[in-house]
């Protein structure tokens, strides 16, 4: 295991922080109008910020993210962060030049505050006495903890998924403190289609009897709910070829039918595995508040149209979309682009041929790395 | 499609692009600190010589992924993946200074639409073809009674991707027919040796390339 992480392009062993602030009585107004207080943000560091402070980057999570994107946390831990391939010494977010920050989410259950953190006025778990988050709330608490790190202005912010989402929020809510964004496999509103899988997953952790309203903690939790509600998920990460490709009808452990219920597919035994595994490292709450957050996200909304939601944005754009990517189809990466385009702004626009769906975000890829590392290093060099 | 590019190393001795001929006329064509989109942009090489000799706000289109890529491995960073096909709906009127076309119109499935288009986006275009009534071409055909292949147009009938090509006398009647006026006619010949010079006798003969700069009819006098 030593061998693993000292290979070259690691960031080797590293560590989760915390940052509290909005302490009561100041605490931070959520959009829906509901104070939170205080919060932890968790978020991990890669890299040195330089004395200009102007190579930090922030990497903004999806669904069911953490602050632990790249290296490792053990020696003996098995699997590292999880965008490691992008980051490190040589990688992408090259780890050399960048101060690379990636931070979790409120209402996450990674370490931030979330519906299982203890609410201090009443000591117990809130549950579902957590204010419902929104995506612009991710962003502004983002920006308090990069405020705190004395950074004025980031080189880049960078998502794919939801953390696209939360990319878009950025260079509209703080212009002037984004200067490229890189927003992948992602809509500036979810579809229809989208949303219906989001409460599908919802319903099934909610019909769960161990939900009991939210109030599981210290009990038995909603795992069947929530492993469901994750197999749902994993489907439209993926795509039909690439099923077909990584499991076809594949029968698992054995040769003939079994003519039962129980695992006779690969591809069954594959979502079962996943649901089981991601049980053990999410929150069933949690996961109904950041798939509502994904579904109230409208960056229009409040402006009229995308292109008024953009007029003021500086930052330039590098979007990326994925052919095969049925969640986020490209059709939603091209409407950000037609309104960026509309106002003038700098946008680099690419759909990457891929068999692997909206996950190819989280893949290895060599398009995806090369246009990042030139995006970076030459919408650095470029004058604002 | 076709040309000759060559490699040019620019004036800041740093960038190196691979230029044709046409692409050294067009870069002539365009003033200093201008916007310019290339439509069918390829792997970015005008584009970047005229943001480094000219300094303009370089923007393009283009079919491909990997020029994409190339493209902003150049550090183009304005340069979108997507289909001519489908126009230019999303810039308003007049947004550009130049829209350029190379060797393009010809590959288009619907040229009056996009042209028209471009002329709508752009307060000039500039659109270079191959001359299908140079005398290479009319010869071929005429004594071999075949398809012709010319440096210009070196693809076999059932592999070309040229399926609107045009003449300099056609285009000219295109651009009335399109709402367009003619602000300059550059015929160009190209030598065995890849040289170009201008032709100004019997260009639609003797020029086996032109490059059009059209502008809207009756934008002129709106402004």
């Amino acid at each position: 295991m030593q061998s693993t992480i000292a290979e070259a392009g690691s960031v080797g062993i590293v560590e989760t922080k915390h940052f509290t602030f909005a302490e009561p009585p100041d605490e931070f107004i959520l959009e829906c109008g509901r104070p939170l207080g205080p919060i932890t943000l968790a978020y991990e560091t890669y890299g040195e910020l330089n004395p200009a402070k102007d190579n930090a980057i922030l990497i903004v999570h999806a669904l069911s993210g953490d602050a632990h994107a790249a290296g490792y946390h053990h020696p003996a831990d098995k699997s590292p962060g999880w965008w490691d391939m992008m980051i490190g010494p040589g990688k992408a977010f090259d780890t050399r030049k960048y101060f690379v920050i990636c931070s979790n989410v409120v209402g996450g259950c990674q370490g931030s505050t979330g519906p299982s953190s203890v609410n201090p006025q009443t000591g117990r778990p809130y549950g579902l006495s957590f204010p419902m988050v929104t995506v612009r709330d991710w962003v502004s608490t983002q920006k308090v903890l990069i405020d705190h790190l004395g950074i004025d202005q980031l080189l880049s912010v960078v998502g794919g998924s939801t953390g696209g989402m939360q990319v878009l929020q950025w260079a509209v809510s703080y212009p002037e403190r984004v200067r490229l964004a890189i927003p992948i496999a992602t809509a500036s509103k979810l579809s229809a289609q989208a949303i219906a899988f989001n409460e599908v997953g919802r319903q099934a952790i909610q019909a769960d009897p161990n939900w009991r309203e939210g109030d599981y903690y210290g009990k038995a939790v909603p795992r069947r709910g929530l492993a469901i509600a994750r197999m749902i998920g994993h489907i439209t990460y993926l795509s039909d070829r690439s099923m077909h490709q990584k499991f076809g009808r594949k029968l698992q452990d054995k040769a003939a039918y079994g003519y039962n219920f129980l695992t006779d597919f690969q591809v069954e035994s594959y979502l079962r595995y996943k649901g089981d595994h991601f049980v053990k490292r999410f929150d069933a709450n949690s996961y109904l508040y950041i798939s509502k957050a994904m579904d109230y996200f409208d960056l229009a909304q409040s402006y009229g149209s995308l292109s008024q939601a953009f007029a003021g944005v500086q930052a330039k754009f590098l979007v990326i979309s994925f052919s095969s990517d049925w969640l986020f189809p490209s059709y939603q990466s091209k409407e950000i682009v037609s309104a960026l385009r509309r106002v003038h702004a700098y946008v680099i626009y690419t759909e990457i041929q891929t068999d692997h769906g909206h996950d190819a975000f989280l893949l290895e890829s060599d398009q995806l790395s090369s246009l990042i590392t030139n995006f970076l290093s030459h919408g650095r060099n470029e004058a604002p | 499609m076709g040309g000759l590019a060559k490699e040019v190393r620019l004036n800041d001795s740093a960038t190196v692009v691979r230029l044709t001929a046409e692409h050294e006329v067009i870069i002539g064509l365009i003033e200093e600190g201008t916007r310019v989109m290339d439509l069918g942009c390829g792997e970015g090489d005008l584009l970047l010589a005229l943001k480094v000799l000219k300094k303009v706000r370089a923007e393009g289109i283009e079919l491909s992924e990997a020029c994409i890529q190339a493209c902003v491995a150049k550090g183009l960073l304005n340069v979108h993946h997507g289909d001519l096909d489908e126009g230019l709906a999303d810039y308003p009127d007049k947004s550009v200074d130049y829209v350029i076309s190379t060797n393009t119109i010809q590959v288009l499935h619907r040229p009056m639409i996009l042209i028209r288009e471009m002329a709508r986006v752009g307060k000039k275009c500039i659109i270079s073809f191959p001359n299908f009534a140079h005398w290479s071409v009319r010869w071929q055909l005429f004594s071999q009674g075949q398809m012709p292949k010319t440096d210009r147009l070196p693809y076999e009938w059932y592999e070309t991707l040229n399926i609107h090509l045009t003449t300099l006398v056609d285009f000219r009647d295109f651009c009335g027919k399109a709402g367009l006026r003619v602000l300059r006619e550059v015929p160009l010949r190209t030598s065995a040796s890849g040289q170009c010079s201008v032709v100004r006798f019997l260009p639609n003969l003797l020029a086996d390339e032109a490059i059009f700069v059209v502008e809207e009819a009756g934008s002129a006098a709106n402004q």
